[in-house]
């Protein structure tokens, strides 16, 4: 660790807190796109004048946005969610079950996509033009083609449909035995991991492949390197960073796969909150969700950053 | 008698367009490398010399194959082996040093890992062995610090050194040939003296055979036993370094020599009024990159108090070496990168430092020309568009005038009219530089800023460019300002020449004066430099080596 | 088909391999489709025609029938002009935002490179279905919000690519010698730098409508895009989806209709025709 490297990942953080005010900005802005009043539309038509008034206020509504935001923002940062408005729980309770069970689907996911993928990239790039590579290829490219409902409703035709060898909507709330536990998380799981994987495997093989082509890698194979100690010795420590890079990048994909998957297993995670949310218009509900899911994103790509940073070698010293 | 260590023997090697038309790009070579002989391989760029030279790694670059022949490496036939049996030998029987060392290093691994790699790969001996004797090969090739360079990462030492560094990894195993791929080329001409120096010297010692691929003549000249000339991927002419440079016989090796031949100039015999005013009067010019700094100077300072004239009619040469600041100097006259502080008077009137301020006018009679043709033409438009931009955009011609005036301009460069039609892709680079010249022409310019405009050029095309400069300089009333890394182009071509050196001149003289009469100490380590067409030079040159390691950033 | 891949060679100048001409076939395909769509149908879209729902393919019905009875084939045609047409015109404008955005951010450089590059790359930082999410819950999805929606996700990250291009080709010396004749912004966004940036610029615009009929095809299945009694590809999935226990085709072949077209999409990104270099003529 040297002074540069800390700076350098210092100036990151600075960036992803700078980031994270804009990003709550917009989403705070895009919520106050609504036309109409929010007290109106939440107590219906028949609601009384004195009535829609009141909710205004206890609301916050009558301030102007800006002190609003700032509410909102200082809030945030105490773990202060706000109410509900359809509930009117408090939203910190709403989540906090919720968002445990999408961090053990995104963590079981992690766990499996990632040591999967990147084998498959860096052998792919490993045996370039192959037959085995042209068969990861062309199923990553088809996978990456197709939404990712699309991928779950296969994996349901496949698994629970033809070989019945899973229920098609899994989650249980208890939990009693590890075959249960597989069966409850198997098809979000699968589906989330080939939505990733395939992501993944396409960067990494990429960024192998980028690097094979550099001056560096002709030497060594003039100098008598097999491919295969070139990719591994020469090519893989330089593609560490775009490696890296491509990992947070999938990961992030796993934000987009949840809010599907989750809606379609029916699996009681935050992105399945918030699409109801979303459904029923509670606003802070939205808000909420999406701040965490925007925190979880960035904190990713930093992470990437960071890895990549450490990885130049030109900072080692 | 002993084996040659090489016997080449009609190699043909075809490369695949995109078409999928394969064109045979080396038509049947045949040569012979005896034991501990250097052959040089000498040829333009797209005569085949780096293909030939991989081939006899048993390698070729994507797209091209070896199609035919026999390529005897120390008795193995690299043509016949499986790609497993042809690695066996890569770096071990035979090994190559890169044009860019800079980037044939991992710049992730420690020098010695990579320097010691081959040893490994081929099991020839163990690591520490391995180790001790790469850090003799240190030694010979006088690096600084051999013991402990090995442990630096490539960015954390210099181009020369790594040039040496990337030949004790080629001796490492004690090949039996080493192919050296233009390994000066990319070297400021100090720092290339001690690189000849060292290759020269270990090879001497461990007798090896080498094939040694150029464009340079006078680097051929001190180091080659015998010289190849290709065209066209073709052998023109085999024979021994005297004998090619002394006596050449075949047609295409003489003109390669008097394309070589230094030209002395002789200037333009204008009159010049009694006191006339400079074309160009540059006046304690400071600039540079970055934020300016408290003192109103920017961060990266480039240029240091530059001050000369330029007087019309007259070429004044800039030399340096890289980071000397000579194509900043181009760069701040034109009004690219506006100084901090200093004036630039052009004819008698202060021109203001950005350009953006500047009249069209003013922006007319400077025109600046750069060194890579390939990336100073916009490759999406055809040359009639190109020269045609310019003469509306000054002097508002429009249809037949400025087709008429785009005739006379490729007429001007000596080109064809029906290269008006042409992108830029489909003209060679000889080609290329004059149309880049015509599209300066096309404003009438009274001063043309040539940032090194010759040294990408093979030697017969760059010498054919600058006798087109000295016409039309004839023709037309212009004044150069000449950039260039090359002492012998600046000959051709100046009056006068400023000697910079990291963003100061240090000296300005007559051209003709340079050779033997320059004043400053790196004037002179300059000019003392450049190598000549004389095989005992390197030799016999004697160099200060005080002043030497005062200059040179080896 | 290899005759016909050698004739287009011939003519056009360009070499284009079988995959990409199947791709290219496709993807015209839908276009025609979506332009045409009502001429085609062979039933009124949203009228029950079949007793029967989730009706096998038949001689009547030749993609079966949906939940309600009604004819998917006349369904998915229509489908084509909700994700064809939403789509395109969220890529058109996005593209056209980000790369002109980027040209002037890499040719103007300084400060306003600075502060635009660092706003869109926050802007660029919210995943994309959650911005389509809050917007959604905000003000309701209608066509032209879903529009505006797409353009404002993706325009970003087209302005991201365009100016790492046109950064590239702004340091060429052409580029210098244009600034030294004088030459204002525009002519060098416009004679400069686009036609040396056009090529990756169009495969970035097919990527990126790929992403956006993805994107779409998920807020319709999510019930959030296009809404009832009109339906996009993704939409007509979502109806459909209780039909997937029992295999029904009017889920699987709306989805295979966004497969054909998105992989297509990139299939003929990856075999783009490439220009002929050593044409003897």
């Amino acid at each position: 660790m040297n002074t540069i490297i800390l700076r350098l990942i210092a100036e990151r953080l600075g960036v992803m807190l700078v980031t994270l005010v804009i990003v709550s900005f917009t989403v705070f802005a895009a919520t106050q796109l609504l036309p109409g009043d929010v007290a109106q539309i939440l107590l219906g038509q028949a609601a009384t004048p004195e009535a829609v008034a009141g909710l205004r206020e206890a609301m916050g509504l009558n301030e102007p946005a800006i002190p609003r935001y700032f509410n909102w923002l200082i809030g945030l940062t105490q773990g202060d969610f706000g109410l509900s408005y359809v509930t009117r729980e408090p939203i910190a309770d709403l989540i906090a079950g919720r968002l445990q069970n999408t961090l053990r689907l995104a963590a079981i996911t992690t766990l499996i996509s990632v040591p999967l993928a990147l084998s498959l990239g860096i052998l792919a790039a490993l045996y370039q033009g192959t037959k085995f590579d042209r068969v990861v290829s062309t199923a990553t490219v088809m996978i990456i083609s197709v939404p990712e409902f699309m991928v779950a409703t296969l994996a349901v035709l496949i698994f629970a449909v033809y070989l019945k060898w899973l229920p098609a909507l899994s989650y249980a709330n208890e939990v009693t035995s590890l075959w249960q536990l597989l069966k409850t998380f198997a098809m979000p799981v699968i589906t989330l991991t080939f939505v990733i994987a395939a992501q993944m495997i396409r960067m990494s093989r990429a960024a192998v492949i980028e690097t094979l082509n550099t001056p560096y890698c002709e030497m060594a194979l003039l100098k008598g390197a097999s491919r295969r100690r070139t990719v591994l010795i020469h090519a893989l420590p330089n593609a560490l960073g775009p490696i890296a890079n491509a990992v947070a990048l999938s990961l992030s994909y796993l934000l987009g796969g949840v809010i599907i998957v989750e809606t379609i297993f029916n699996y009681p995670g935050i992105a399945k909150l918030m699409v109801d949310a979303v459904a029923t218009r509670d606003l802070p509900l939205v808000q909420s969700c999406a701040m965490i899911f925007c925190f979880g994103y960035l904190m990713l790509i930093m992470l990437a950053d960071i890895i990549s940073i450490l990885s130049n070698p030109r900072l080692r010293t | 008698m002993t084996q040659p260590i090489v016997q080449l023997k009609d190699l043909r090697v075809n490369a695949t367009t995109d078409s999928g038309r394969q064109v045979e790009i080396i038509k049947g070579i045949s040569f012979d490398v005896g034991p501990g002989e250097m052959l040089a391989l000498i040829g333009e760029s797209g005569s085949g010399k780096t293909t030939v030279a991989l081939s006899l790694l048993g390698y070729t670059r994507t797209g091209c194959r070896i199609d035919g022949g026999e390529i005897k490496v120390a008795g193995h036939d690299m043509a016949q082996l499986s790609e497993a049996q042809r690695a066996s030998h890569r770096g071990a029987t035979v090994s190559y040093i890169p044009q860019s060392a800079a980037a044939a290093f991992n710049p992730a691994k420690p020098l010695i890992d990579q320097v010691i790699e081959a040893a490994h790969i081929h099991d020839v001996m163990p690591a520490e062995v391995a180790r001790e004797k790469a850090i003799e090969l240190f030694r010979a090739l006088a690096l600084p610090d051999p013991e402990t360079i090995g442990e630096r990462y490539p960015h954390q030492v210099s181009g020369g050194q790594l040039q040496r560094l990337s030949a004790a990894m080629a001796l490492i195993t004690d090949p039996r040939l080493v192919i050296f791929d233009e390994p000066t080329t990319a070297l400021d001409v100090t720092t290339q003296i001690e690189v000849l120096r060292a290759f020269k010297s270990v090879m001497k010692q461990g007798g090896i055979s080498g094939v040694y691929v150029t464009h340079d003549l006078a680097v051929v000249a001190q180091i080659a036993d015998r010289i190849a000339v290709l065209k066209a991927g073709e052998v023109q002419e085999i024979g021994t370094t005297e004998q090619i440079l002394h006596a050449p016989e075949h047609p295409y090796t003489k003109e390669l020599m008097s394309a070589f031949e230094p030209k002395a100039f002789v200037g333009a015999a204008t009159d010049l009024a009694p006191n006339p005013t400079p074309v160009l009067d540059v006046k304690r010019v400071f600039a540079g990159y970055g934020p300016k700094g408290a003192n109103n100077m920017p961060a990266a300072l480039i240029l240091k108090d530059i001050s000369f004239d330029l007087m019309p009619g007259k070429n004044l040469g800039v030399i340096g070496e890289s980071g000397s600041g000579k194509s900043t100097l181009a760069r701040a006259v034109a009004g690219l990168l506006p100084p901090a502080t200093g004036q630039i008077a052009f004819k008698g009137a202060e021109l203001h430092p950005d350009l953006q301020d500047r009249t069209k006018d003013q922006l007319r009679r400077i025109q600046i020309v750069f060194q890579l043709a390939d990336t100073a033409l916009n490759p999406n438009k055809p040359i009639g568009k190109i020269l045609g931009r310019p003469l509306g955009f000054y002097h508002g011609l429009k249809g037949q005038a400025r087709e008429a005036r785009v005739d006379e301009l490729l007429d001007m460069v000596r080109l064809p009219k029906s290269i008006r039609h042409r992108l830029p892709s489909e003209l060679s680079g000889g080609q290329k530089q004059r149309i880049n010249l015509a599209r300066a022409l096309a404003a009438d310019p009274e001063l043309i800023l040539c940032d090194e405009i010759t040294s990408a050029l093979d030697t017969v095309v760059a010498a054919a460019i600058l006798d087109l400069l000295k016409e039309l300089q004839r023709e037309l009333s212009l004044s150069y300002m000449f950039i260039s890394h090359d002492l012998s182009t600046v000959e051709a071509i100046c009056d006068d020449v400023l000697v910079m050196y990291k963003g100061e001149i240090v000296e300005r003289m007559p051209t003709a004066q340079m050779r033997d009469g320059a004043q400053h100490a790196y004037s002179r380590l300059l000019v003392s430099s450049v190598p000549k067409l004389d095989t005992h030079w390197l030799d016999d040159l004697q160099q200060d080596p005080e002043i030497t390691a005062q200059f040179s950033r080896r | 088909m290899t005759a016909v891949t050698n004739f287009i060679a011939r003519k056009s100048g360009y070499n284009i391999n079988l995959v990409g001409l199947c791709s290219a076939t496709v993807i015209l395909f839908w276009a025609i489709v979506a332009l045409i769509a009502p001429m085609i149908t062979p039933y009124p879209v949203g009228e029950i025609v079949d007793w029967d729902y989730f009706g096998p393919s038949s001689s009547a019905f030749w993609l079966g029938s949906d939940y309600l009875g009604r004819d998917v084939l006349s369904r998915i045609l229509m489908g084509a002009r909700f994700t064809v047409g939403i789509s395109l015109g969220a890529v058109t404008l996005a593209c056209f935002i980000g790369v002109t955005l980027g040209m002037l951010a890499a040719v103007i450089g300084g400060l306003f490179d600075q502060v635009l590059s660092r706003f869109l790359d926050a802007f660029n930082s919210i995943p994309s279905k959650l911005f389509g999410l809050v917007v959604v819950a905000a003000v309701g999805s209608s066509v032209p919000v879903l529009i505006l929606t797409l353009t404002a996700i993706y325009a970003p990250g087209s302005y991201r690519f365009a100016r790492a291009l046109a950064v590239n080709i702004n340091t060429m010396d052409f580029v210098t010698v244009a600034r030294a004749r004088g030459e204002g912004t525009l002519y060098l966004i416009k004679e400069e730098i686009l036609p040396n940036i056009i090529g990756p610029v169009l495969a970035d615009f097919g990527l990126r409508f790929v992403f956006i009929v993805l994107l779409l095809s998920g807020l319709s299945f999510l019930g959030l895009g296009v809404l009832p009694p009109n339906a996009d590809w993704g939409a007509l999935v979502k109806e459909n989806i209780s039909g997937l226990p029992f295999a029904a085709p009017a889920v699987i072949y709306p989805s295979f209709a966004i497969a054909s077209l998105t992989i297509s999409v990139n299939m003929m990104i990856d075999n783009l025709p490439k220009k002929i270099r050593d044409r003897e003529d």
